[in-house]
């Protein structure tokens, strides 16, 4: 284990404590019905690493990452993002405090052109107002933010496409869209819910890159995964949930050793059938 | 069978008030359906509340330009009613709500209870003679080329509401091609994935169902103006589907597509309204095969058939790009 590594000295175990935290949940309860779809005691996300959130289908991580971005409300429970409060917080709002989501679904704005697409993530356009719309003099705005979103998409490989339909894009390209696009909002943590999900090899790969690339660009990354080996490769830190809960913590490697992980992956009963 | 006189009365009705209003109701409803995506099933409560609102104004003893300001006003806040509760639910809600909302509005209106202000199914009337006094052209002179003139007085109208269609037209382009009307259209793609990039999405489509509202409230008053008159049953629901054709039809989503609809879809309705009417009175076997109201009945079925033609063969309308139309939402 490295001494260099952020997550030094920490213990592998649910809810510990993080040397510097940019988000911190406590007693997060959701329930659909009698379904206790999150139910988390406690749960810090490190600054500046790749977390990834792992577990298996139905253990509660979209309905979490909805929650924590207020597309969802809890029952009850608080969540700070670097010390603020977000109850109660609409999900516009949190958007704009520097915590931007993606979809498990990409969804990129089809009859928009890409260029639009990533100029309608800006932040602080007056354009957008009503009033500044009709008075003008948001061009000069304008031009800075497609002076940025012409580099991003160069990044991401996608700057031959800047006025073309983002609907006439291929699934892969639109996820590297719609990461381009949350990025264009300058946020601080970047949640991808499931960005490796239906890709092939090869862009996983790229993608991979991409977050990684993110973290050491000093953005804090929370991602949603299913697969174990991607998850290995490129997380700083691995919070595992199942049935709502977090029934782990730790680095990649302490969580492929984790009883409890795999029980909840293959079932409590895999052991006494082998024996 | 005088195919001349057919053209003739097609075009004046196409270039008349009646269709430069339908423009004006289409500019406000394709902002909020073309562009914002939202389903306004109710857009001719607009018209009917900006009417009555400049009709009673006046009829109290308000001034016209008061009574207009008050129109505008009053379909705005409409919007604002309506929008209130639905818009942050699912896009169904808004479309049953503004349907059954002026529907009910338009009972309210000519019920007895209502009748010391609205004055019932009589409606009222004697409300635009100022409008008229302004009129620089003498009323009952005939200005035009040929056999195709108008009245003075029809002049005046026409060449108020099509200047008023020309400006809000210019709004509309101005606002959509701005950051804000940007917004607009990605919350038509997808609201969430707007929401996620830090967009107040209620606020913008409460904007959209206000603006559109008060437009379709202008659109309602140049109606009443023109006809010296406003009554409830003008205002029947079939207006806002008629308003949806026109809108489709010039392409939804594009700036002149409510003009260029209100202007085709007038043409077409009026021209196979006066062809009907000279068959009929031209040669015997149609006459007999096909009463007055008949003909009424069979000039909505081939307008119904000519829609579902246009989106077989040209589903984004007439100014709609192909390529924009042919995109799947994934």
């Amino acid at each position: 284990m490295n001494a260099d590594h952020p997550m030094h000295g920490v213990a592998p175990e649910p809810g510990v404590r993080k040397p510097d935290p940019v988000l911190i949940a406590t007693d997060l309860q959701r329930s659909f019905g009698g379904l206790q779809a999150v139910d988390v005691k406690h749960l810090e996300i490190q600054r500046h690493t790749v977390t990834s959130l792992i577990g298996p289908n139905g253990a509660g991580k979209t309905t979490l990452f909805n929650l924590l971005t207020g597309f969802d409300a809890p029952d009850h429970g608080e969540w700070h993002l670097n010390g603020g409060p977000l109850v109660g917080i609409a999900a516009f709002q949190v958007a704009r405090r520097g915590m931007v989501r993606t979809f498990q679904l990409t969804r990129s704005l089809a009859r928009l052109t890409v260029m639009d697409n990533m100029l309608v993530a800006a932040k602080d356009n007056k354009g957008e107002g009503l009033w500044g719309a009709l008075t003008g003099g948001w061009h000069a705005t304008e031009h800075a933010n497609e002076e940025r979103a012409n580099e991003l998409l160069e990044r991401f490989g996608l700057e031959h496409m800047t006025d073309e339909f983002a609907g006439s894009l291929s699934g892969g390209q639109r996820k590297l869209l719609e990461m381009a696009r949350a990025l264009m909002m300058n946020p601080e943590v970047v949640m991808l819910d499931e960005p490796m999900a239906g890709v092939n090899p090869a862009l996983t790969q790229s993608l991979l890159t991409h977050i990684t690339g993110l973290r050491d660009g000093g953005k804090t990354v929370i991602f949603v995964e299913h697969d174990m080996d991607v998850v290995q490769e490129i997380s700083d830190w691995v919070v595992v949930m199942a049935e709502g809960r977090v029934i782990a913590e730790g680095r990649p490697e302490e969580i492929a050793k984790n009883r409890t992980v795999i029980d909840a992956y293959l079932g409590e009963q895999h052991g006494e059938a082998a024996s | 069978m005088d195919w001349g006189s057919v053209f003739i009365d097609g075009i004046l009705a196409t270039i008349g008030p009646v269709t430069a209003a339908y423009a004006i109701s289409a500019i406000g409803l394709n902002l909020q359906f073309g562009y914002a995506g939202l389903l306004n099933f109710g857009h001719v409560a607009f018209m009917l509340v900006g009417a009555y609102g400049m009709a009673i104004t006046v009829d109290v003893g308000g001034p016209l330009w008061l009574g207009i300001i008050v129109g505008i006003l009053v379909a705005a806040f409409l919007g604002f009613l309506l929008g209130l509760p639905t818009l942050r639910l699912r896009a169904d809600y808004l479309a049953i709500t503004t349907i059954a909302a002026a529907e009910a509005i338009r009972l309210v209106v000519r019920s007895s209870w209502a009748q010391p202000l609205t004055n019932g199914v009589f409606g009222i009337q004697g409300f635009a003679d100022s409008f008229f006094d302004l009129n620089p052209f003498p009323p009952a002179e005939l200005y035009g080329i040929g056999s195709l003139v108008v009245t003075g007085r029809k002049l005046w109208v026409m060449i108020v509401g099509w200047t008023i269609a020309a400006l809000l037209t210019l709004l509309i382009r101005r606002l959509i091609n701005s950051p804000w009307g940007r917004v607009l259209k990605a919350i038509r793609e997808d609201e969430d994935a707007t929401t996620s990039l830090g967009k107040n999405v209620f606020s913008y489509k409460l904007q959209a169902l206000m603006i559109g509202g008060a437009i379709g409230g202008i659109a309602g008053m140049l109606l009443a103006i023109e006809q010296q008159n406003v009554t409830p049953d003008a205002y029947l629901p079939q207006v806002t589907f008629i308003l949806y054709v026109i809108v489709i039809l010039g392409g939804a989503g594009t700036i002149l597509g409510p003009i260029v609809g209100a202007v085709v879809f007038q043409f077409l309705f009026f021209t196979i309204d006066a062809l009907m009417v000279n068959t009929q009175a031209n040669i015997g076997w149609v006459g007999d095969l096909l009463t007055p109201a008949a003909a009424g009945q069979v000039k909505l079925v081939l307008v119904g058939v000519g829609m579902m033609v246009l989106m077989v063969f040209r589903p984004q309308g007439i100014l709609g790009s192909r390529e924009e139309a042919l995109i799947d939402e994934r």
